[in-house]
């Protein structure tokens, strides 16, 4: 079996040889002979005798693989399996199956299923495996698994069937079945519902696409050589747009994982792989992603130590990509992994990458929101201002080829500054996130109210309730003290304030411990609103001004027509 | 006896060579090269107007030896040369167009590949294929 499977040859149990070497004990099992055709057979998987239970779970180069490691993770997966509340009734039928894995001989059928499981589950790291147990498991209860399983003899089949086994959610019999024992080229319902789970990832909507470079940094982290991955392109791009469809990407990904698995790349594209013909072919409606995406939401509480480094790594060259326009942010190490470990591990790879791509894209879009809500403060702030000044220029135009123009023209032009100055402000404090905190803020001073004890004035209570909830935030007391004296210029001074604040400084005292959990939004909120209260002051006066321009005005008019009727009865006698 | 070598700008160092019967290929890679000073001043000439296709006749370049030197330029200075022999008559300047066209568009499939980076020598074994059979045509 070792000259058979290549490793004389090579030196050593790759992957690929290894998988081989299991096929063919498993032919050799099953009575067929030893040879390179009889890991095209169905075969039952091979029966490995005296298992120990050893809780360790590693990388394993595969020289130091034995059937005892494969249950060493079965053993842990179906311990975590059981956690798995979401497993639902699927872990109940699974309990027969875990008696037999320490008694071999008791039901090969379920048993067989676990080593080649686990197999690919000793390259992974504990995080697939442990979401590879409740999906082996279940697996375990379709009797199909086993020969079809069987089916995946040619290397990069095992890989990406077990493996897509591991990360899927039921698959549909009898398709794939049909299917694996075909063409390395045919993707199955679980790779393709990993793709499309990964897709998810890259692009919320299936129904669009991937952008060149998003799936450039994306098939970077396969870590294969760039001329294959261009060529991988090249073939996957069916109309050569510099994006990807929903069916190129996933034809893409399938020849990664192929290249990954020891596969060539083909000259052309396999008929499997046409976007029409996976378009044809996607049945799968999303209930299994989301139930996937269940699975995937529990990746990032078990993630090893391993992918932490490397993803701790990814992440350290990601915050210069986070320039990217997609979501970009899931660069890899460039470490190079064992060949061994490639062939289960780039799905692996992948799933942490979306993990952690999860959630650095939950981080980066949590933080293009705010950027774009900075963003569109100033678009805001733009509009704003270009909106604002040219209101109070109009006004000179009407009115003040009346009298005292000049007054008017400089009070006009003291408002405008003022408003223009007053107006900057406020705008930032009226995009989202803020109004709601001010909203809070004013609840909070609603309540400070009724405890506080204020004077009637409203204005007085608005202004004291900042100034005492500004109070309470000992190092901007002087600045907000004279702020606060600005603003009340046009209302009554000081005195009354400082009279509410010495009031209730008592009573603010027990609210210090509350306010200052929030006293940085609280002071960001109270500039604003000061400088609201200042624009509100500033408006205040003008209007008042102009109202008694107005009085004046009708005066005016009132004396001239009063004049005129005085001149027409002369006239008209 | 096509040759055709993409040159990019501005270093004007080639992208892609592939000449069919390869003996004298160092000869045609002269050609081509020295070629592309006649390109560069028919577009130097045109001013604004270059681009779309533009063809290069021989009679100019080497009058002694019988080939056709054709050229063509993209809207980025991408140029095309194709050396073909005098001898084949058959070539007619339609042929010439669309197989300069042809080029083109194999061109933009590559740029459309977001693994290649502008000023890479061209590896790309469908452009490979494309260059082939158009020779493999011409021949």
């Amino acid at each position: 079996i070792t000259e058979v499977c290549g490793a004389k040859r090579v030196g050593y149990f790759g992957p690929a040889q290894f998988y081989i070497a299991l096929k063919l004990i498993a032919a050799a099992q099953s009575g067929f002979p030893v040879r390179i055709e009889s890991i095209k057979n169905e075969l039952p998987l091979p029966r490995f005798m005296a298992l120990k239970n050893d809780s360790e779970v590693r990388y394993g180069t595969p020289a130091e693989l034995h059937g005892v490691k494969f249950q060493v993770p079965h053993a842990t997966l179906e311990k975590n399996s059981y956690k798995r509340t979401d497993e639902g009734e699927k872990q109940e039928p699974k309990s027969p199956p875990m008696s037999p894995i320490c008694s071999p001989p008791a039901s090969p059928s379920t048993y067989q299923r676990i080593p080649l499981s686990y197999g690919y589950g000793k390259s992974r790291s504990g995080l697939e495996q442990q979401h590879g147990a409740p999906y082996e498991i279940r697996h375990s209860t379709h009797q199909q698994d086993g020969p079809s399983s069987g089916n995946y003899g040619a290397k990069p089949a095992l890989g990406c069937s077990t493996l897509n086994r591991s990360l899927s959610v039921e698959r549909e019999q009898p398709d794939s079945s049909a299917h694996y024992s075909d063409d390395p080229w045919r993707i199955t319902e679980e790779q393709r519902d990993y793709y499309i789970n990964q897709f998810r990832s890259l692009q919320p909507d299936l129904n669009s696409f991937i952008s060149g470079s998003v799936a450039k940094n994306f098939f970077t982290k396969s870590k294969l050589p760039i001329p294959e991955l261009s060529h991988i392109w090249e073939l996957s791009d069916v109309d050569c747009d510099g994006a990807l469809t929903l069916p190129e990407f996933c034809a893409a990904f399938h020849l990664v994982v192929a290249r990954k698995n020891g596969y060539q790349l083909p000259e052309t594209l396999p008929e499997t792989l046409l976007p029409e013909y996976l378009q044809a072919a996607s049945l799968k409606p999303m209930r299994d992603c989301t139930l996937f995406d269940s699975y995937s939401e529990s990746l990032p509480g078990s993630q090893p130590t391993r992918d932490f480094s490397r993803t701790e790594k990814a992440s350290a060259e990601e915050v210069p990509d986070n320039s990217a326009v997609l979501q970009d942010g899931k660069k890899e190490d460039k470490q190079a992994l064992k060949v061994s470990t490639a062939l289960k591990t780039i799905p692996k790879e992948f799933q942490h990458l979306t993990v952690k791509t999860a959630a650095q894209e939950s981080n980066a879009l949590k933080a293009r929101p705010r950027s774009r809500s900075y963003s569109s403060t100033s678009i805001e702030d733009a509009m704003k201002k270009g909106e604002e000044p040219p209101t109070p220029p109009p006004r000179p135009q009407k009115s003040h080829s009346r009298a005292s123009s000049l007054d008017l023209n400089k009070i006009f032009q003291q408002n405008t500054q003022a408003v223009r100055s007053g107006w900057l402000p406020p705008p930032p404090p009226a995009l989202p996130p803020r109004p709601s905190v001010s909203q809070t803020e004013q609840v909070s001073e609603v309540e400070l109210h009724p405890q506080m004890n204020r004077p009637p004035s409203q204005a007085e209570e608005n202004s004291s309730a900042k100034k005492e909830v500004v109070l309470t935030q000992p190092p901007s007391k002087p600045a907000r003290r004279k702020l606060r004296t600005e603003t009340q210029g046009l209302e009554t001074p000081e005195l009354s304030p400082t009279i509410n604040v010495t009031s209730s400084l008592p009573a603010v005292k027990p609210h210090l411990p509350v306010q200052k959990q929030s006293s940085k939004q609280k002071r960001a909120i109270q500039t604003a609103i000061r400088k609201n209260k200042e624009a509100n002051a500033v408006l205040a006066r003008l209007n008042s001004e102009l109202q008694q321009q107005l009085k004046e005005v009708h005066k005016e008019r009132i004396a001239l027509e009063t004049q005129l009727e005085q001149l027409r009865p002369v006239t008209v006698l | 006896v096509p040759v055709s070598i993409i040159c990019s700008p501005p270093q004007n160092y080639p992208l892609y060579i592939r000449s069919v019967p390869t003996e004298n290929e160092l000869k045609f890679h002269y050609t081509v090269h020295t070629s592309l000073d006649v390109v560069d001043e028919k577009i130097s000439a045109m001013g604004k107007a270059l681009v779309d296709q533009r063809e290069l006749y021989l009679g100019l370049l080497y009058p002694t030896e019988d080939y056709k030197v054709y050229g063509y330029v993209t809207n980025s200075k991408v140029k095309f040369v194709m050396v073909v022999d005098s001898s084949n008559t058959a070539l007619r300047d339609n042929e010439i167009r669309s197989m300069f066209r042809k080029l083109h568009n194999s061109y933009t499939d590559i740029m459309c590949n977001p693994f290649y980076n502008p000023g890479d020598r061209i590896h790309s074994r469908a452009f490979d294929n494309m260059v082939n059979s158009m020779m493999m045509q011409v021949c």
